[in-house]
């Protein structure tokens, strides 16, 4: 069985719809145009791009927004660096198609983010107020958590951007740690008043934070709105947690109406679940394409969340040009999702994505580096891809066992060293409290170990 | 036609047990292990019967066809010399015999006294082995991984990529000096080395004497043209007294397609002498059976006194500010121990060494890069078990099935599963959770005997209904307080090294593995 990733499924959209077009022998807006041969004929759009507008500043935001995460690397020795070159083709190329917010942090991409994208919005050649940037004040570790680090890292974050102001500024994370971690990290040491001095000096042109974890936090947060003044708000949302009915903690639902209620835009962040949301199994990819046959199973999750009013931007980390054009296309312009196909996503698509065992993990990296050297990212997405592809067999009577062992164990060591497996994991949960998913990583590593000795051991 | 029979056979013997050689796939093994037991001096010391019997009976018949055929070194110089395009380069030369029985002699003393990898130094399967398996299997392997990484482009499981590295320089510089004699050897003389060096060569040399069908010379016919002694790669044809000397002639049937006057035939001849043929073989076999067993060596009281270990010191956390990125991992460096492992199966360190001839067979096909040639003089470049680089799996038994001397002994899976090749012994000042409040037991979640256990280091905790650590007063334990440490039940411990190869502190491991000198059932 083969992977299908997002290239795949324009491939086949595009013999589909060329076939639809033969067929019918003319086009309606809004399709993608193809000649008989299956090629583009039409260009992804320019200037179609839908935007929402700040309703403090005016700014006028492009509804797909560049998360400045998940950038394509390429090796310079025996490192992994950013393949600055690639990077710099996306961002002018995302700024040619009427991207223009861009969401990065001093720890994203160990720590290279910043001065890439620095540097790709320098070479664009787009003038500094045709775009926007978000970044964050991602004071992690206790190290980093005085006045001065974090005035430090702001500072250090102008000079990698290359800028004298910041649009977005947002306190990294809020939520991860409980109300002691906001304490220790931005309130007692006074580091939010003197972020909020530079809102008033221009500094900051908005000032707001992200979330995960532990909701008591965000609802103090917003509790405090009359005194902060929030001017956006970044959460997770997307279809599969949207839980409607669901308990506070885990719903998108709830964070996005406690904004709307208040007015406050938010800017949404894993809207694909960092792809767990297009590289699905068979049977979804089915369910999904049999309503729209040329749309990306991705499109559906963007299309979900853009169409929430009150939505700023939607963050999308496209590491290759194909998510980018793909994307664009999916917000040039926005098709609004209609109510039915709303209900359809949360309910039972929903319901068909989560029946499958896969780990809940959006390879963020956030976790990384382990200290004792686990790729725990790695054998995160090694194992739910051999989810999808149906090569995670129950037991040894499975149809398909001898062929799905190999393939999860060669495919094990091809995406994992050895050395970096889950076996060598020490339970020190040094990374639990960074994991904004709040996975229980070493139970999950665990588990996987087991399954890899099960299948080593032909004991499934 | 004898020869075109011959070149056939051989051709397919040798590619096939050069493929079994280089195999680490355990395919091989499956279909053509019997290819390595069929070969003279491993079926000698596992006291293979059948095979010995086999062998004898089929010189009796056709004369040294064994070398000509079965022995993967024999084919190999004839290979060898083959890339020599000379016309009648060889020539008649009587038999060093005062050599060749010596070595023969001195090779039978060295198995006597148990000194296996010695005698095997000249022994021809375990040369051939040595050879293939520290020269050729790496590129086997390099070649291999070149596939694989094809296919993972194809997205194929059709390949898997291995670990290459240098196991043993030493066995590599042996396999290397050996190979080049022998090429030379072969280059200028042909089978100079199987009839003047090699035992078996000597050995079935006189059997060969007596044998059945030979090339026989008719010395009328004969117009004494030389043709066939200078293309006889044995120098066993003496056309000056139209002899040949059977106990060098390997059968392999050029001179009889050289012969343009009918001279030569393979045929019956009769039997010059009524000596009793097999006499000096069963000899040896009494030698052999003399070896017997009476291994007592220190118990492992003394072992965890060692205090053996270089200081290693603790891995420290480093300090995580920004996302991504890998930690680097040291390698593990090999630990001192004071007995080395050896193989389950290989029931004791001494059945390994006078049985094992270093063929380096169970060596290449290790599946987990456990097995290496050792390095020390009393079992040089036999196997050697470490854990840097792999542990003994529970399910693997590969090395006690490809085994062809019976150095190590067949084992089941069950039976590999619980036989004690070692115990584990635990080093505090190397062990995390015993000198930092940090949790870990990697070794005892892997260990698959369930030898390993973790508990509060220092008594008066016990384990309340629910199975948790409480102190006297049923007070759960505080964890920063207290440090819960791996102890090692050393009667249930098979010594597979699990814990050793998981165990998180580098270069050298907080829990490492004791050999014994005799193996045991738990």
């Amino acid at each position: 069985m083969k992977e299908y990733n997002r290239r795949d499924f324009l491939k086949v959209s595009g013999t589909v719809a060329a076939t639809t077009a033969l067929a019918a022998c003319k086009k309606s807006e809004g399709d993608i145009n193809l000649d008989p041969m299956g090629h583009h004929t039409d260009e992804v759009p320019t200037d179609k791009m839908t935007y929402r507008i700040n309703p403090k500043t005016g700014d006028r935001v492009s509804l797909l927004g560049y998360g400045w995460m998940r950038l394509p690397n390429k090796r310079e020795g025996n490192e992994e660096v950013i393949d600055q070159e690639s990077v710099n083709e996306l961002a002018k190329y995302a700024l040619a198609h009427g991207v223009n917010y861009f969401d990065t942090s001093p720890a994203y991409s160990r720590g290279r983010s910043e001065e890439s994208l620095g540097i790709a919005l320098e070479q664009s050649g787009y003038s500094r107020d045709k775009y926007f940037i978000a970044t964050k004040l991602s004071n992690f570790s206790s190290s980093q958590w005085s006045f001065e680090e974090g005035k430090k890292m702001f500072e250090r974050s102008l000079v990698n951007l290359r800028t004298d102001y910041i649009d977005y500024l947002l306190l990294h994370s809020v939520g991860g740690g409980g109300m002691q971690n906001l304490h220790d990290r931005y309130l007692d040491n006074g580091l939010l008043d003197w972020l909020m001095e530079q809102r008033e000096n221009g500094r900051i042109r908005n000032l707001g934070f992200s979330f995960h974890g532990d909701v008591n936090v965000y609802d103090w947060m917003l509790e405090h709105h009359d005194q902060y003044h929030w001017d956006f708000v970044q959460i997770q949302a997307n279809y599969i947690d949207w839980n409607r009915n669901g308990d506070r903690s885990s719903s998108g639902y709830y964070l996005y109406n406690e904004l709307e209620k208040r007015g406050i835009p938010a800017v949404i962040m894993e809207p694909l679940l960092g792809g767990r949301l297009s590289k699905v199994p068979d049977h979804v990819v089915a369910h999904l394409k049999q309503r729209k046959p040329e749309n990306s199973v991705a499109s559906w999750a963007f299309r979900y969340i853009g169409s929430k009013p009150n939505v700023l931007t939607v963050l999308s980390g496209m590491t290759y040009m194909e998510h980018l054009e793909d994307n664009v296309r999916s917000f040039s312009p926005l098709e609004l999702v209609s109510e039915e196909d709303q209900e359809w996503l949360e309910g039972e698509t929903a319901t068909l994505i989560k029946s499958y065992p896969t780990i809940q993990c959006n390879d963020c990296k956030y976790c990384m580096p382990c200290p004792y050297g686990l790729d725990i990212p790695g054998i995160f997405v090694h194992y739910n891809k051999c989810v999808n592809q149906g090569n995670v067999p129950e037991s040894q009577q499975a149809k398909n066992y001898q062929e799905a062992r190999r393939a999860f164990l060669v495919g094990y060591d091809r995406s994992v060293p050895r050395l970096r497996q889950a076996n060598h994991c020490t339970t020190c949960r040094e990374c639990v409290p960074h994991c904004p998913q709040n996975i229980d990583i070493p139970r999950e590593l665990q588990r996987v170990d087991r399954f890899v000795e099960k299948l080593k051991q032909n004991t499934l | 036609m004898l020869r075109k029979i011959r070149l056939t056979l051989a051709i397919f013997f040798w590619l096939l047990i050069t493929w079994l050689l280089v195999d680490f796939t355990g395919t091989a093994q499956a279909y053509l292990g019997w290819m390595a037991r069929i070969q003279f001096m491993p079926a000698l010391l596992s006291m293979n019967l059948v095979v010995l019997l086999f062998l004898v009976v089929l010189t009796l018949l056709f004369g040294r066809i064994y070398c000509s055929v079965i022995c993967p070194l024999g084919v190999m110089q004839d290979a060898i010399a083959w890339f020599r395009h000379k016309k009648n380069k060889y020539s008649y030369s009587p038999a060093r015999e005062t050599l060749r029985f010596s070595v023969l002699v001195v090779s039978i003393l060295l198995l006597v006294a148990g000194l296996g990898w010695a005698a095997g130094l000249i022994f021809p399967y375990s040369t051939y082995g040595r050879i293939v398996g520290t020269m050729v299997a790496p590129l086997y392997k390099l070649g291999n991984n070149a596939l694989a990484a094809i296919a993972e482009h194809y997205d194929s499981y059709a390949f898997y990529s291995v670990d290459v590295w240098l196991k043993s320089i030493s066995a590599l510089a042996i396999a290397l000096v050996t190979w080049l004699i022998i090429a030379v050897l072969a280059w200028r003389g042909g089978r100079t080395w199987c009839n003047t060096i090699c035992p078996v060569g000597t050995l079935l040399g006189l059997v060969s004497r007596h044998a059945r069908l030979k090339v026989v010379m008719d010395a009328d016919a004969c117009k004494n043209c030389r043709k066939c002694e200078r293309n006889c790669k044995a120098a066993c044809i003496d056309i000056k007294n139209h002899q040949v000397d059977y106990s060098r002639c390997v059968v392999c049937g050029n001179c009889l397609e050289q012969c343009s006057f009918g001279a030569l035939s393979f045929g019956f001849k009769p039997m010059i002498d009524k000596e009793n043929a097999i006499y000096s073989e069963s000899k040896k076999k009494q030698e052999k059976e003399e070896k017997k067993e009476s291994v007592d060596e220190g118990r492992r009281a003394v072992l965890t006194s060692t205090a053996l270990l270089a200081s290693t010191a603790l891995l420290h956390a480093q300090e995580k500010t920004t996302d991504g990125g890998f930690a680097t991992i040291e390698d593990k460096k090999k630990p001192e121990r004071k007995h080395k492992i050896t193989p389950p199966g290989s029931v004791s360190a001494r059945n390994l060494q006078s049985h094992c001839t270093a063929c380096q067979l169970c060596v290449d096909s290790c599946p987990n890069d456990v097995l290496r040639p050792n390095s020390s003089l009393k079992n040089f470049m036999q196997p050697e078990v470490s854990f840097e680089r792999g542990y003994c799996r529970p399910e693997c038994n590969r090395c006690s099935q490809v085994c062809p001397t019976g150095a190590i002994k067949p084992l089941s899976i069950e039976e590999r599963s619980s036989t004690q090749v070692g115990h584990a012994v635990w080093i505090r000042e190397n062990c995390i959770p015993a000198n930092e409040s940090k949790t870990c037991g990697n070794c005892e979640r892997h260990c698959p005997t369930g030898a390993i256990q973790m508990v509060p280091d220092g008594d008066g905790y016990h384990k309340n209904d629910r199975g948790r650590w409480v102190d006297r007063d049923n007070q759960p334990i505080d964890m920063n307080a207290v440090h819960i440490i791996p102890v090692v039940n050393e009667e249930k411990c098979i010594g597979c090294g699990a814990c050793e190869n998981l165990c998180p502190v580098r270069p050298f491991s907080a829990i490492y593995v004791e050999g014994h000198a005799v193996h045991k059932e738990i």
